[in-house]
């Protein structure tokens, strides 16, 4: 294997990795070893491109390197109307891809100024909280996988199956199912559907208990994780961390509380937070939310109140297919809003929820026009990799892998 | 939220007497638009108060307002830097504005008041081309070091340039 040179590294990256020392840069790479846990490699949850300097096994500096995904979504938005770019949200969370669509659809009906019809907010909720647990399956398997512990993978992957299968049936696709709707949802929850919801959140937690009997009473589990990459809870709003990242340090801050949208004001559930603020702590608010989301889909479906699922205000929103085809008004009000858009008002806004990875926000500045004017893209999973250098500072190398695993980062958010 | 919306204004009259505010709502939401030249010291103030508390930032990002027809009236600079900074204890969050202009593209950094707007402003530095001073390490943060262009402008064009990334050879 050959070493990395200084010319191979760019020389801004490099200036950036030697920043806290007075030792130049040929004397570093006697000492000093600077090594490239590439954009392709087995734990770094996707392409994350991360250049350490380590004195032995231990880490000196760090200089994450992002946009091995970039995908220019927000170059995109520009282009097309507020309804074409909703496939575009699944793929930017893409382990959670309806809990993007909701948040799409509420930024978008916040600035337009209607409001989906209530049968539509709570089957938004459930999808919501079944992408929630769905994402946060894949976020303690990778985690344990990157560890060790092989098996909690394929149990918690063969839950999430189980989702797979609820949004199967109910929107057609497993992924990637672009299922909100500007106005509300693209079609009703099938009774099957439901049902199967039903039976899922009854039979989960006691498979989810059978995954935390291999961890958390593990020795190499908590010996690997317990004081690793510690955080302060000040120190976590500071770097601008939300999220489960977030709560695991103590601050208790859960925008489905603070800010609710859609029900949640009349929903039962506890903001799950532990004090440690290290990997660990993470786990468990992670294992935790998965309940308190169970809590909340069963609520969801005992409240979940008959009626429309698309709001019938034909000038903003798509007309249901059998009245275009057979009334005058409707028919020129679909060719309107597909060609040109609906046209909100001139102004910006910016609408953020409560995502799986941590607080998902979208910044929408619209000049009247059928297409953004901008779309700003706040994604969490983009912020909280800028704690990493922070974190993994002294560590050694096996401990970036659990870091950046109880991070959770997703990098088609990311990088968008 | 309304008596919190009162003494953000208040306060920031009754601190930053010379400094001129503009104050707009839309859909509930407050926005302060001033001069670029005051913003570390509005944003600190935000931050350390302890009736407001801005302790989390948000957002950081800015606005090419290239084209002419159909804005708001005002606005004769081509970029706004926007920044969107919430109160975990208040519940609050607040939209402040700042106009740059593409003579004078920059703007002071705000990184030495949340470490969050570090890699934001990087974001916005590569997509934009707006150079934030003091910065400790403005870098591009998506495109290569070497891509001499900025996407997000509005004269970029959508399927990008040919020729403007190198790549690898066959």
């Amino acid at each position: 294997m050959e070493k990395i040179t200084k010319d191979d590294v760019h020389p801004k990256i490099l200036e950036a990795l030697l920043r806290d020392t007075n030792i130049t840069a040929e004397d570093a790479l006697e000492n000093e070893m600077i090594l490239n846990m590439g954009p392709q490699h087995p734990a770094t949850h996707g392409v994350l491109r991360l250049l350490l300097r380590l004195d032995g096994e231990s880490v000196v500096a760090c200089v994450p390197e992002l946009g091995y995904l970039h995908r220019g979504y927000e170059k995109l938005a520009e282009n097309m109307s507020f309804y074409e770019f909703i496939p575009h949200t699944d793929r930017l969370d893409y382990l959670a891809p309806m809990a993007n669509n909701v948040a799409w659809a509420l930024a978008v009906e916040k600035l337009i100024g209607i409001e989906a019809p209530p049968r539509a907010q709570y089957i938004r909720m459930m999808i919501t909280e079944l992408a929630r647990i769905a994402s946060h399956l894949v976020a303690i398997g990778a985690f344990a996988m990157d560890i060790g512990a092989l098996t909690v993978f394929l149990w918690t992957l063969r839950e999430r199956e189980k989702i797979l299968d609820i949004w199967d049936i109910l929107c057609g696709a497993r992924f990637t199912n672009s299922f909100t709707r500007i106005g509300g949802i693209a079609n009703d929850a099938q009774p099957e559907a439901l049902a199967k919801a039903k039976w899922f959140i009854n039979q989960y937690e006691e498979n989810l208990d059978e995954c935390e009997k291999l961890l958390n009473t593990n020795r190499i589990f908590i010996e690997r994780l317990e004081g690793v990459g510690v955080i302060s809870g000040e120190d976590a709003v500071d770097l601008g961390l939300t999220g489960p990242s977030l709560r695991g340090s103590g601050v208790e801050f859960d925008l489905r509380r603070s800010k609710p949208y859609l029900f949640y004001n009349d929903m039962d559930f506890n903001v799950v937070t532990f004090p440690e603020g290290d990997s660990l702590a993470r786990y468990f608010v992670r294992a935790d939310e998965t309940r308190e989301s169970i809590k909340i889909i069963r609520q969801v479906l005992d409240k979940m109140p008959q009626g429309d699922i698309l709001l019938n205000q034909p000038k903003k929103v798509l007309p249901k297919k059998t009245e275009i085809y057979s009334k005058m008004e409707e028919l020129i009000h679909d060719f309107m809003i597909v060609n040109f858009g609906v046209n909100p008002p001139v102004g910006d806004i910016y609408s953020a929820v409560e995502n799986p990875k941590g607080e998902l926000g979208f910044y929408l500045v619209s000049n009247g026009e059928g297409r953004p004017w901008k779309c700003k893209i706040r994604s969490p999973s983009f912020v909280n990799l800028q704690s990493i250098p922070h974190l993994i500072k002294g560590r050694m190398i096996s401990d970036i892998v659990a870091i950046v695993g109880s991070l959770d980062p997703v990098m088609g958010e990311a990088d968008k | 939220m309304a008596p919190l919306k009162e003494l953000i204004t208040q306060k920031l009259k009754d601190k930053f007497g010379s400094v001129n505010f503009e104050f707009s709502e839309f859909r509930d939401e407050l926005t302060i638009l001033f001069d670029k030249k005051n913003v570390v010291e509005v944003c600190r103030f935000l931050k350390d108060d302890d009736d407001l508390q801005f302790k989390l930032c948000e957002d950081v990002t800015a606005i090419d307002w290239a084209q002419r027809k159909n804005l708001p009236t005002g606005q004769a600079a081509r970029f706004t830097v926007v920044y969107h900074i919430y109160s975990i204890k208040y519940g609050f969050r607040l939209a402040l504005k700042a106009d740059v202009d593409q003579s004078g593209c920059s703007i002071d950094s705000v990184s030495s008041v949340w470490k969050t707007a570090d890699w934001e402003e990087r974001e916005t530095y590569d997509m934009y081309g707006i150079i934030f001073n003091n910065h400790p390490d403005l870098r591009r943060m998506y495109m290569p070091e070497d891509f001499e262009y900025y996407p997000l402008r509005k004269d970029f064009p959508l399927m990008g340039i040919p020729g403007s990334i190198t790549l690898p050879a066959k």
